[in-house]
């Protein structure tokens, strides 16, 4: 055991440091917590989306407050309690609302910032991984959600998101991907209903959040020993490199401690964040309120066009154009194909896309197709539509499964 | 300057999608339906009209319009509204699947041709001729047989225009162009109008039965109850809104719903009902947004000396 000093006041810090050690603690995780110098503002999206998070988990305090879990009371809980009588309530759901859809943009920037620079690799695999893991748990997060409502786009959305849980047609290989009584048992009834929104409550407020929590804080240990990558993939050594530092050679030094340097440039990108955000809240939030959940439920009357979020738009276009068995397996690609990026990329080089021949090529096809496959998946699927969507689709796939072949022989920059 | 450069391709991306998933999306899954500015003078039904019916609907129109032209004299007409009041009477009676509208404030929430038409033929002027083998099925089609020539139409016409008109709040404008078939639950009205406070359990109860046989009775009627347009107003856009209620026909083909006939002013006071019961939060939000957004303005300016602070002697 260490040294107690017998005279320290209780709870002075003295007394705590020879308990829980904080000044190493505040060391480690804050002011000598390096990050190169050499970033720019997306280095900040990974703070805006701790921000965002934060920003759901407050607003779904409050509405949690008086939103009721019931078939018969759930929409009017949230269209007449909370937007009409409770103070300030509607402000809180349109905070929670465009967050949900906003938190989905920076991810996909975070992601796609991640993928230019090579941030995925040689090392920080487990970056990567637990941040795909985030996007799969923010995904069923926001879906549980879009439950709650329980308009008419949350129960036809439930209706189609669970159906894709019956598997294969009992014809492909003898049935073996094919689960009788599977959907049943996810809703806990035929359709959906009371069960299944209570179960999806419990998913939204409890379970899934908790996941998330964990798991964003194993994505934080994951990321202090790699390092944050930087704006030219250079190798640091990062002793050197702080040594410089603490010595005042800042100049010097390609590194900044994470407070409150890295973190005063932070502060900034997300005001200028929270300019938007609070622009959205107030003045332009019908894009993450879908106007066919200003119907109630209804089990009797499908909507004309049923169409998820924009989130999830790519991925439905690649399950869309198929055939059920087909789509099906092109949409479990579609899952797992960003998980599998630091293995698929078979070239040592850490740089960014720009710099690496045919990767930047790959890169900016694969952005390009994206956004196509969004906005596909929101169009009815008619005409030249459904063809473009085939196409895009079909491009998805073939970009995953040439990466290895065009990253083999890249050679070093 | 680079991240300048970097935040111009974020943004031009982020934006395209956008355009992608909204703007250009929508305008693909709902067909484009042209307003007509509450002017109603058969037009827009001669064009939707069916080979069989498009003669039919000319004629009337045709009829309407020149009725229009006569210059009516209210105080003849006013001999003759007492032959509405027969139905008209607030009395808050179903007949023939429907109570009769209150005309309080007609004269401000009808169109003058939309009243000519609707007096000379019901059934064509609400653009439900579809529902009916002739007009006379049709609950005002008794009409016909009480003012007959066009000189009597157009005198009810001027006095409904002289004489029923007035301030009303948005509330009195739904309940009379709306309210006898779409309940509005948070606005607490149902088709008998607004719900009063009971003192005893068995009274509120038999108010439901009284509801409920009333919805039964419109149900019969319609085909199927009319929606409650508590939150109809953000279910809806601005433009189907004021299209559908112009002539519900051109975004619902075949429906039941007839057209109700509001001059622009009588849609703003029912546009101003729904946005109470389904968005009132909107004047807050106008009055609340602008100090946030300032609030965060000033937020960035300090962080951006901060920044600054820290990092001038990096480089």
């Amino acid at each position: 055991m260490a040294h107690f000093d017998e005279k320290a006041k209780p709870f002075s810090h003295k007394w705590l440091n020879e308990r829980m050690a904080v000044d190493t603690v505040k060391k480690v995780l804050s002011t000598e917590y390096w990050i190169p110098k050499d970033i720019n503002f997306l280095w900040a999206m990974g703070m805006i989306l701790a921000a965002t998070f934060g920003l759901l988990i407050i607003s779904g305090i409050f509405l949690l407050m008086y939103y009721q879990p019931s078939v018969e009371s759930a929409f009017d809980s949230v269209n007449y309690t909370i937007m009409n009588e409770v103070g300030y309530g509607w402000l809180w759901r349109h905070i929670h609302g465009v967050a949900a859809s906003v938190v989905f943009l920076v991810i996909y920037i975070h992601m796609f910032t991640g993928i230019y620079y090579g941030s995925y690799k040689r090392g920080r695999e487990m970056i990567w991984l637990t941040g795909m893991l985030l996007f799969v748990l923010f995904s069923a997060e926001a879906f549980s959600g879009y439950m709650l409502p329980w308009g008419q786009m949350s129960y036809w959305a439930g209706m189609v998101i669970t159906n894709l849980f019956e598997g294969f047609s009992p014809t492909i290989a003898g049935g073996v991907a094919n689960f009788p009584g599977f959907v049943e048992w996810l809703r806990g009834d035929y359709v959906p209903g009371q069960a299944f929104l209570t179960r999806f409550f419990m998913l939204h407020v409890f379970l899934l959040p908790l996941v998330i929590i964990a798991v964003i804080v194993l994505h934080f240990a994951t990321l202090r020993l790699p390092h944050v990558n930087n704006q030219h993939g250079k190798e640091i050594d990062f002793d050197e490199a702080a040594k410089l530092y603490k010595e005042g050679k800042k100049k010097e030094s390609k590194v900044i401690p994470f407070n409150p340097v890295f973190l005063s440039k932070d502060i900034f990108v997300m005001g200028v964040y929270f300019i938007l955000f609070f622009y959205l809240v107030f003045f332009h939030f019908d894009f993450a309120m879908d106007p066919v959940n200003f119907d109630p439920a209804d089990g009797l009357k499908t909507p004309a066009h049923i169409y998820p979020e924009w989130y999830f738009l790519w991925s439905y276009e690649i399950l869309r154009p198929f055939n059920k068995d087909l789509g099906l397996i092109a949409f479990g690609f579609a899952q797992v194909a960003f998980f599998l990026l630091p293995f698929l990329d078979k070239s040592p080089v850490v740089a960014p896309a720009n710099k690496r021949g045919l990767f930047k090529v790959w890169f900016w096809v694969m952005i390009v197709d994206m956004i196509v496959l969004t906005v596909m998946g929101k169009l009815p699927p008619e005409g030249i539509w459904t063809v473009i969507g085939l196409v895009a689709a079909l491009v998805f796939i073939a970009l995953f499964v040439v990466l290895p072949f065009i990253t083999k022989n890249e050679k070093k920059a | 300057m680079k991240e300048f450069k970097i935040l111009a391709v974020v943004v031009i991306l982020s934006l395209i999608t956008y355009w992608g998933v909204e703007p250009f999306a929508h305008s693909q899954m709902h067909k484009h339906v042209e307003g007509h500015n509450f002017v109603y003078d058969g037009a827009a039904d001669i064009a939707e009209a069916s080979k069989e019916k498009v003669a039919a609907k000319k004629a009337f129109w045709g009829e309407v319009n020149q009725i229009a032209k006569l210059p009516g004299n209210a105080a003849a007409g006013e001999a003759l509204y007492a032959t509405c009041m027969g139905c008209h009477n607030g009395a808050g009676i179903n007949m023939g699947g429907v109570i009769p509208p209150n005309l309080d404030h007609a004269g401000s929430l009808y169109d003058k041709n939309y009243l000519i038409a609707l007096i000379k033929d019901p059934a064509m002027a609400s653009n439900v001729d579809h529902k009916y083998a002739s007009t006379m099925m049709h609950p005002m089609g008794a009409v016909q047989a009480m003012v007959t020539t066009p000189q009597q139409i157009a005198d009810v016409v001027a006095y409904i225009k002289a004489k029923k008109v007035g301030k009303m709040t948005p509330q009195v404008a739904y309940e009379e162009a709306c309210g006898r078939c779409h309940a509005d639950r948070y606005g607490n009205l149902t088709q008998l109008g607004a719900t009063p406070k009971f003192k005893t359990e068995k009274e509120a109860l038999a108010h439901q039965m009284k509801v409920l046989d009333e919805q039964d009775l419109i149900k019969k009627y319609m085909g199927k109850l009319p929606p409650d347009l508590s939150i109809m107003i953000r279910a809806r856009s601005e433009q189907y809104m004021e299209t559908f209620i112009e002539n519900p026909q051109t975004q619902l083909p075949g429906t039941s719903m007839p057209r109700v006939g509001l001059t622009k002013e009588g849609y703003e006071s029912v546009k101003a009902y729904l946005e109470e019961t389904g968005d009132p939060s909107k004047d807050a939000r106008h009055a609340i947004g602008p100090w946030v957004i300032l609030f965060f303005v000033i937020f960035t300016v300090l962080a951006y000396f901060w920044k600054k602070h820290h990092w001038k002697d990096l480089h």
